[in-house]
């Protein structure tokens, strides 16, 4: 895989395949990406991490966030193979202990994504994990999240972009990886 | 049952995950010590032999699907999935799930709330374990055993890192075996 875009991986196209597009959720309009399609293809499924992981196990990343809910679906498997702590960017009120929160934008209104003090240190070099980069909001939380706490964002790594949405643009010049568009 | 009780009596892996785990006093409220097993991940080889824990059982078993409850089952689940090349299937939370599901409620200390899972996720007969992190009562677990079995899938265990004194003792919930790795880690090893 290069920079930015995945060169034509044979392994691209199964996991492609096995994405499944629901119309009209959460509302209308919306042609819902669903990846638990992909997790019920054990080849897929192990396709997707593995490409990640030959992307990143030489990078010296010593921590992957993933970000809640189908961030967890793939940031620990990547984690456990090139040998990284996890760490999970929560919804509020989820983590049990001292937090720090970073603001993002919605449709309407604001959420809130959290992180543990103290699971990141100075010098940690970062990977974030999503399923899906749509606007990129979540994701530049979650990189401002880490940078606050003095890591280094290396690249953010998500399954599926919609590039229309433009969101590989507000990842604070951050690197995108992803293995599938859909327009 | 627990794990040093099913043949990894003195691994020291057991040691090393139980001491990873953070206790949090009062979290969600008051009385209540919360396990967090955030500090496990954050533990590299611990979360390895968590996993590895579970693949080694598992692996020759002819598990076809994994099961794991939202969120933190789905931290476990996956790794276990991969490793033994079973299906992952999520349990959610109302209204996640973009496809038709099938739901199933339980009860909380006050109300309830719903577990939800896709229809067509699991085929009938197909050996499932569900994974989360923690049982307390076996509320949660009773409904995605109720979930899968409603499908026609045959559950084989549940398996959880950690087993509260709620479950000691017992061996199953709902006529299911239960596998558990560690009990709750004391106040002595909050850090």
């Amino acid at each position: 895989m290069s920079g930015n875009k995945v060169e034509e991986d044979p392994r691209i196209n199964g996991i492609k395949t096995k994405i499944r597009v629901v119309p009209d959720f959460p509302k209308k309009g919306i042609m819902f990406q669903d990846i638990t399609t992909v997790l019920l293809d054990p080849k897929a499924f192990k396709d997707t991490i593995d490409l990640f992981v030959e992307r990143y196990r030489d990078k010296n990343i010593s921590v992957v966030a993933g970000i809640e809910a189908r961030g967890f679906l793939f940031g620990p498997p990547i984690a456990l193979a090139i040998g990284a702590k996890f760490v999970p960017l929560r919804k509020p009120k989820k983590l049990p202990g001292e937090t720090i929160f970073e603001e993002y934008e919605l449709e309407y209104g604001n959420d809130r994504l959290e992180m543990h003090v103290g699971a990141v240190e100075v010098g940690d070099r970062a990977l974030v994990v999503d399923d899906l980069i749509a606007t990129g909001g979540t994701l530049c939380a979650a990189i401002n999240l880490l940078e606050r706490v003095g890591a280094e964002v290396v690249e953010c790594a998500c399954v599926i972009e919609l590039p229309e949405l433009k969101g590989r643009q507000r990842l604070k010049g951050k690197p995108l990886c992803m293995l599938v568009e859909y327009r | 049952m627990f794990a040093a009780e099913n043949g990894l009596k003195g691994d020291p892996r057991l040691e090393a995950i139980s001491a990873a785990i953070r206790v949090v006093p009062d979290f969600p409220k008051k009385g209540i010590m919360f396990q967090d097993i955030t500090t496990l991940l954050l533990d590299h080889k611990a979360f390895k032999h968590t996993i590895d824990i579970f693949v080694d059982r598992y692996k020759d078993m002819q598990i076809s699907v994994v099961a794991g409850v939202e969120a933190r089952g789905f931290m476990f689940g996956p790794s276990i999935a991969l490793a033994i090349g079973a299906k992952f299937i999520p349990l959610r939370k109302p209204g996640k799930l973009p496809g038709k599901v099938i739901s199933e409620s339980y009860e909380l200390e006050y109300g309830h709330d719903r577990l939800e899972m896709h229809i067509g996720a699991v085929e009938p007969r197909e050996r499932v374990i569900i994974i989360d992190d923690l049982v307390a009562t076996g509320g949660t677990l009773s409904a995605a055993i109720n979930l899968l079995e409603s499908q026609e899938a045959e559950v084989v265990e549940c398996a959880c890192v950690i087993g509260l004194p709620e479950v000691k003792g017992q061996h199953k919930l709902k006529g299911k075996p239960l596998y558990l790795l560690v009990e709750p880690s004391g106040l002595d090893e909050f850090c």
